[in-house]
This record gives structure tokens, sequence and C-alpha cells, in this order.
């Protein structure tokens, strides 16, 4: 059992829970993620590690609530315990001198890009930050995201905080100001039509852009393919080749495909899930 | 040769069937398909052996269990005696009494079987093991502590098997599994109608008995290394089992539209996460009205009659070459026809067709004839041209065959593998081009059986002992 130590809400629907998890912790590097499961009955799920603490042996995990696994999540309290939780997966960022890095974190993905920008400042880029969210409400981490960056632009989709606009009208203000050749690589994760939204623009400029796919998983360790994703034409596993990947290499409409092929079956589970739970008990929904 | 096995009792020519749950019932449950002899059934099969004295069913079982010592008492009724005598050679008698290609092995050699059926050796077996689960296992000695230390990758037949028989040794044994549950493909691939995962994780608790302590959500090569686990973790020598889980796909066009599954993910959400269970447990499958299955092996049989528990109107195996290649068992064919499974020979998908939705529709195939024998004398399958045609599917489940997952390798330095990516071990040792490293099971043969695989398991326990101890006089 993994121990929920400490939980912090963001927004009705963003959550922030340290897990304890020594043996990940251990070895764990920005990029990776792990999979989790809260009881016997439970779906394995995919969640990036957004921070770590190797002497504490602690993996920090900021999740969305978007169906019934994460739901039940959100529903659970420090003092609570996961099922399972194995990791790290997947393959580090990569992480060298480029120059200068815009790393970009929309939504819930401003959690996984926060240690990956550290660690390209560590290395001695210039990380110019952007982060969004759909309105104020949702935006989290602001003051982590201005030390892990050079420099830091914040916007909202709606203009309830700073100021309105996406992520990507803020990438090309910046890309048209500085010149496209004063950016040496765009780092960019978030909900999926951001990420591809990202591309397209940095298409345009021919800059080099990263993204990190959540395609749908259940082993993550390469044995059973539900995974797989074209990228650049050729299948990849996310799990153990990713999760990161060229972003103008994705084949961007069969990921979202994939990804919806159980959306009845999901919808079904979290309806179910509803109508049983009514405890306070922080089973985190039962069964 | 013949004089010698003269009977001199009474043969009797037929096994004694395999009680058996009605075909049209079990196609759609997921309970154990062959319900098991009664003690009188297993007595009776027993006594029909004809206690050879060249022994020749016992060539034919990789882990050579002393058959006509173990089918005597048992014919006696003296069930305790005769799974002493089974362990004594094989640690997962419940097991393989169920899964081991018994036509391919022991009573491939049965002489009984020359004219008549050979004896149900599997089928006494499994019934010996079932009565010892269930009044409850004793377990064998532990020799005294040695205060050596050994790490076990992976908890599928191979690593189990190492694992009991070192702490049987007296070395502290830790076995780490990648997935919650160990067990292997005992646990996620082999369906729950044919090995009940009840029993593998009896097997399991035995071992744990033995003081081996198993860390599941332990993906070796990710949360440590293997030079890691025996620099810092402490491990004097390290078993390497962790089969061959990576699936192999065709790379015809379609194969990454909704709907195509690899046989792993399709049988993994079924018996790992039980999505049968779905809404009660929260893994979801979908399999609509048709299924296909590519391939022709215990894997695809596996899926095709899973698919059909799962709903499926049709399920279908397209299998390139012709019925009588199919690799399976013979006992899963014959119950994948019972159940209505349907075979389409001497085919093979050229591409797969989704709609607009990038849901699968259909799939077109191209038909096969068999050609001349090639080297192995297996006559090689060739597709006839214009014969093309299309076939209207709703999943298509890919179960061609499957090789080791490059994690491990990849992540140990000076591990030496082959082109197919298998790790060179030393068949005899289990020995790998590292020292103190050991390796058995799928990861080394590629795909192969449960029974292999425990053997491979046992000889690697074998070798790191005799490892540990050269060590232990150095020092
Ligand atoms: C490598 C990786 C890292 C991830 N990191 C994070 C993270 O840090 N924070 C976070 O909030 N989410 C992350 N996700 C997404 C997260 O795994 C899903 O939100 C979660 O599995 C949904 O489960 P559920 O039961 O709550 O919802 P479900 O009922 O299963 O699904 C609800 C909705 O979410 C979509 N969905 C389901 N599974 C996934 C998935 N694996 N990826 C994307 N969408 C999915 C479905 O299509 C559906 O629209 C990550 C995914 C991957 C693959
Ligand atoms: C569907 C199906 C049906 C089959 N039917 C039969 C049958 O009827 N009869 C028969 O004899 N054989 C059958 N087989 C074959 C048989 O199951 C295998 O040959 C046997 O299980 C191999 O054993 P193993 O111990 O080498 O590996 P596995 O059983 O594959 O176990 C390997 C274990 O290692 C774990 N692992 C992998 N990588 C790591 C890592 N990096 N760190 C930690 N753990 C790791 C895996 O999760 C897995 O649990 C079948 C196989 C399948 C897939
Ligand atoms: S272990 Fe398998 S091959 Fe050996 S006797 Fe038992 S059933 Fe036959
Ligand atoms: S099992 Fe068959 S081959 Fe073996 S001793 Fe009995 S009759 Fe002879
Ligand atoms: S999740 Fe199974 S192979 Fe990637």
């Amino acid at each position: 059992m993994y121990r929920i130590l400490e939980k912090e809400v963001f927004s009705p629907i963003i959550k922030l829970m340290v897990i304890e998890a020594p043996k990940v912790a251990r070895s764990c590097q920005a990029g990776q993620f792990v999979i989790l499961r809260i009881h016997e009955e439970g779906e394995r799920i995919p969640l990036t590690i957004a921070d770590f603490d190797r002497e504490k042996g602690t993996i920090t995990i900021v999740f969305q609530e978007v169906g019934k696994t994460t739901e039940q999540l959100g529903a659970m309290n420090a003092g609570d315990s996961l099922r399972d939780f194995v990791g790290p997966l997947g393959v580090p960022s990569h992480i060298e001198k480029f120059g200068t890095v815009m790393v970009v974190g929309g939504g819930v993905g401003i959690a996984p890009v926060h240690p990956i920008a550290r660690e390209l400042k560590k290395a001695g880029n210039h990380v110019i930050g952007v982060i969004g969210s759909r309105t104020k409400e949702l935006m989290f981490w602001e003051d982590k995201m201005r030390e892990a960056c050079s420099e830091l632009h914040v916007t909202t989709d709606d203009g309830s905080y700073v100021r309105k606009g996406f992520v990507t009208d803020v990438m090309k203000e910046i890309i048209e100001d500085r010149g496209k050749e004063n950016i040496n690589l765009v780092l960019a994760i978030g909900p999926q039509p951001m990420m591809r939204a990202c591309c397209n623009l940095t298409r345009e400029y021919g800059l080099k852009t990263v993204v990190s796919l959540n395609a749908l998983m259940v082993d993550g360790t390469g044995m059973c393919g539900c995974c797989r994703v074209s990228v650049g034409g050729v299948t990849k596993f996310v799990c153990v080749d990713g999760p990161e990947f060229d972003g103008h290499e994705v084949d961007w409409l069969e990921l979202a495909r994939r990804g919806a092929y159980f959306r009845e079956e999901e919808q079904k589970a979290r309806e179910r899930a509803k109508e049983k739970h009514s405890c306070q008990c922080g089973c985190g929904g039962g069964k | 040769m013949a004089d010698a096995q003269k009977p001199k009792k009474q043969i009797v020519p037929k096994k004694n069937p395999m009680p058996a749950q009605d075909p049209a019932v079990r196609s759609r449950n997921f309970n154990e398909v062959a319900l098991g002899y009664s003690p009188e059934t297993a007595i009776a099969e027993a006594g029909r052996c004809l206690q050879c004295k060249n022994e020749p069913c016992r060539q034919g079982c990789p882990v050579e269990v002393d058959i006509p010592a173990f089918l005597k008492l048992a014919s006696e009724g003296d069930f305790a005696g005769a799974i002493a005598k089974i362990k004594e050679k094989n640690a997962l008698p419940a097991v393989c009494g169920r899964v081991c290609p018994q036509e391919n092995q022991c009573e491939k050699y049965c002489t009984l079987g020359k004219k008549h059926e050979p004896v149900g050796i599997g089928r006494v077996e499994r019934f010996c093991a079932d009565w010892e689960l269930a009044k409850g296992v004793k377990l064998p000695e532990v020799a005294p502590p040695t205060g050596f230390k050994v790490a076990v990758v992976g908890s599928g037949p191979a690593g189990i098997t190492c694992a009991a028989d070192l702490a049987k040794l007296g070395h502290k044994v830790t076995m780490f599994e990648a997935l919650h549950v160990a067990g292997g493909v005992l646990m996620y691939g082999i369906p729950e109608f044919r090995l009940p995962k009840a029993v593998v994780q009896a097997e399991v608790e035995n071992v744990k008995k033995l003081g081996v302590e198993i860390e599941v959500n332990s993906v070796v090569g990710k949360f440590a290394t293997v030079d890691q686990l025996m620099e810092e973790g402490g491990f004097d020598a390290v078993f390497i089992g962790t089969g061959a889980g990576l699936p192999y796909f065709m790379n015809i066009p379609g194969e990454n539209l909704c709907g195509v599954y690899s046989a792993n993910e399709f049988l993994t959400r079924t018996n790992l996460m039980k999505a049968y269970q779905f809404p009660e447990w929260d893994t979801p499958i979908k399999v609509g009205r048709k299924v296909a299955v590519l391939g022709g092996g215990n894997v695809a049989m596996d899926a095709a009659r899973t698919a059909l528990r799962l709903g499926a109107e049709e399920s279908w195996i397209v299998y390139r070459r012709s019925d009588k290649e199919l690799p399976a068992r013979h006992e899963e064919v014959e119950h994948a026809h019972e159940e209505g499974v349907k075979f389409a020979f001497l085919t093979s998908p050229t591409r797969i067709i989704g709609d607009d939705n990038g849901v699968v529709k259909a799939m077109e195939c191209i038909r096969y004839e068999l050609g001349e024998p090639d080297a192995s004398g297996r006559r090689s399958p060739v597709p006839i041209p214009g014969s093309e045609y299309t076939m209207e599917v709703d999943t298509v489940v890919v179960a061609i065959g499957q090789g080791p997952n490059p994690l491990v390798p990849r992540t140990t330095k000076g591990l030496e593998v082959n082109r197919k990516g298998n790790i060179v071990a030393n068949p005899e040792t289990g020995a790998t081009s590292k020292p103190g490293v050991y390796a058995g099971g799928d990861v080394v043969t590629g795909a192969a059986t449960v029974i292999l695989a425990m053997g491979a398991g046992k000889v690697g326990a074998r070798s790191i002992h005799d490892y540990l101890m050269a060590k232990k006089s150095a020092k």
C-alpha cells in the first residue's frame, strides 16, 4: 500500500497529492510517469511525476478529475492509501544545454512541465515558461513555475487572470518578438488539442517541438501495445518509447481516436460510481 | 522392447473422460471448463498405467516427473504419496496438470498410446495437486540461512520455480514483479476458464511461505537496474525470468485502428484486470459482434474463446497454414471447436479497414495454398494471387507471437542477447555472459511452455546455489 501524505486542492477538479513511494522516488527523473490503482477492482491509470523528494521518498502527482478513477482519487484524503503505485515508467526527458527553450504548460499540463523546466534551467538553458488555463480558478503553481523558469508568461483563455488568450497566442508573440532563430527548442504539455495547436504553430516556424503523449495504457511496460501511436509513420509504444515525442511527427488524429475508443464504457463507469457512492469514509468511492 | 513391456494386466483402451462444463453454457462464462476427476476416476485412470520398466513417458516430461511411481501411488489411493512424488520434480503441478501440452510431452510417449489412448497423466497430476491444495499444502523443509541474497526478476513459472528452489536451499530470495500481482502469463495471459487464478495464487502463497519476499509493482531496469541490485541492493546473484511479453504485430495497414488489440492487451484486460466483470471492475473491453483472431497457437485459441465469453456472436481464428499445423494444444483446439469458434485456414489478412471514426469494420484477406515442403519438412503456405476477399469484423486480435521485453537487457551492462533480443544463457546452467547473473524461461528460449520455463528456473536455482557455495568457500 502507498500512503497519501498530503493533499492540496487547487480547484474543484485539479488536485495534488504527495504519495509515499520510496522506490519510485529513488530513481525517477523529470518526464517520467507512474501507474496507480486505487483499489483491488480499480483501473491502472498513468499520471506524470510532477515532483519528487528522494530523501523523504515521496512522489507528487497533480491530476484533473475527468472520469471514474480520477474522481475517486480526488475523493481520497491524506492518510488513505493507494493499492498500487508503480514507476518510474517511460523515458526521462532529454536534458542538455540547448540554449533557449520555450516550455509550455496547458491546464493540468503545468504540473508535468514543472520538473522538466527546472532541469532544463539547471542545465544552463534560458527557459521561457508559458502557462495557461481556461480560467483563473484552474491556474496553479505559478510561483513554482516562476522559480523553475528564467521568465514566465501567464495567460487564461477567458482573460480572468493576467491576460486573455491561448498559450499559442503567447507563444506566437514571443517567437515573433525574439525571432525564431533565438529559440532552440519548444516543449509543450497539456490536453491533446492544446499540444496539437502548439505543434501547428511551431511547424510554421520550423521550431522543433517535443510533446508528452497521454495514450491509453494498461501495463506501462511495453507488454500490451494499448498505448501505440504512429510517430513519423512508425508505430511506437508511448509507455516505453515515450511519453515524449517530436510533436510534428505524431499522428494526432489516430491518438485522439484511440483515446476515445472506450468513451461509452467510461461514461457508464462514472455514472455508476456516482450513484453508488454516498459514504464519506474516504474509501475513494468503493467499488 | 515390446517384450519388456508385455502387459501383465488388463488393458483399458480409453482414457476416463474429463468432466467438463457443457459447451453451450461454458462458452458464455469464465468458470473453469475442465472440472477435474473425482477420486474414484483418478484412481481408475492411474490404474490404467502398465508400469513399464523403461518408463518411456518420463523422457517426454521436460522435468522428468517420476510418472509410473506417482501413478502407482495414486492408483492405490495414496494421493499424499503421489503428490509428494510429483513435487520432487515439479513445483507447480496444479498448473502443469492443466496447461502442459501433454500430447507432445509425457503422454506422447506413453506405451498405451501406441494402440490405444495414453494414460491421462496430466489429469491425474492435476487431481493430486488439487487434492493437496484443498487439504492445505505441507511445506518442504527449508535449509538453515546461508546469508546469501538472491534477486529473481519476473514472477512467471521460471521465476517462481527458481525462487522456491533457492529458498529451500536457505538463500534469502526477493522476487521483483513489474505488474501488481505475481504469476506472469499464468495471471495475465492464460484465461480463468483454463487456469483459475485462485490456483495460481495458491501456488504463489506457497512460495511466500518458504520465505520468498515478493515485491510487486517493481519494474527492474526502471526503479533499479540489475547492476544496482547487485552493487547497492546487496544481492549476490540475480535470476532473470522476465518472459516474452513484447507483442508482435503484422505490420499491415490499419493495425492501429480502434478495435485492433494485441492478444496481450485483449487477455490482460480480461484476465488480470477482470474486464469480463466490468463495471464491477473498472477496466473495460469491447468486442462487438464479430471477432477475428490472427494466429493459431494457444494464445490465439485463448483469445478466440475469450471473445465468445465476452459476448461476441462470431469468433474466428484466421490462420495462414492448415489445421494440421495448428501449434495450439489439441485439447484447446477441440474445446474451441465445441464452443463454436470458427476457423479460416490458409488465410491471412493484408489490411484492416476502418470506418469514419477510425474503428475497425472489415479486414481484407488473401487465401493461401500449401506449397513445397521447406527445409523443416513443413509445407509452406503461398498466397494465391487474386484471391483477396473482405471479411466484416468489429474486432481484430493479433496473436502472432511475442518477443522478449528489452527493458532488462537494455539496462544491464554486459548482458549478451541474440539477434531476436533473447538473453543468451547456457542451456546446461542458465549462466549469462555476466557473472552472477542467470536467466531462463521465455526470455531465453522465446515463447515456449510453462513446464520448460519451470525447468529453466530449476536449472538456474541449482547453478546459482553452486555459484554462491563456490563464492563462500573462496571467502
Ligand atoms: C503518460 C501519461 C501521463 C499522464 N499524466 C497525467 C497527469 O499528470 N495529470 C492528469 O490529470 N492526467 C494525466 N494523464 C491522463 C490520465 O491518465 C487520465 O486522465 C486518466 O487515466 C483518466 O482516468 P479516469 O478513470 O478518471 O477517466 P476515464 O473515465 O478513463 O476517462 C475519462 C476521459 O479521459 C480520457 N482518458 C482516459 N484515459 C486517458 C489517458 N490515459 N490519457 C488521456 N486521456 C485519457 C478519456 O478518453 C475520457 O475522455 C496522463 C496520461 C498518460 C498516458
Ligand atoms: C495466452 C497464453 C497461453 C498460453 N498457454 C500455454 C499452455 O497452455 N501451456 C503451456 O505450457 N504454455 C502456455 N503458454 C506459454 C507459457 O505461459 C509461457 O511459456 C510461460 O509462462 C513462460 O514463463 P516465464 O516465467 O519465462 O515468463 P512469464 O510467464 O512471461 O513471466 C514473466 C514475468 O516477468 C515480469 N517482468 C517482465 N519484465 C520485468 C521487469 N523488467 N521487472 C520485473 N518483472 C518483469 C512480467 O510481468 C511477468 O510477470 C501460454 C502463453 C500465453 C501468453
Ligand atoms: S509436468 Fe507436464 S509433461 Fe511432466 S508429467 Fe506433468 S503433465 Fe506431463
Ligand atoms: S504412463 Fe504410460 S508409458 Fe508411463 S509407465 Fe504408465 S503406461 Fe507406461
Ligand atoms: S501500456 Fe501496455 S505497452 Fe504501453
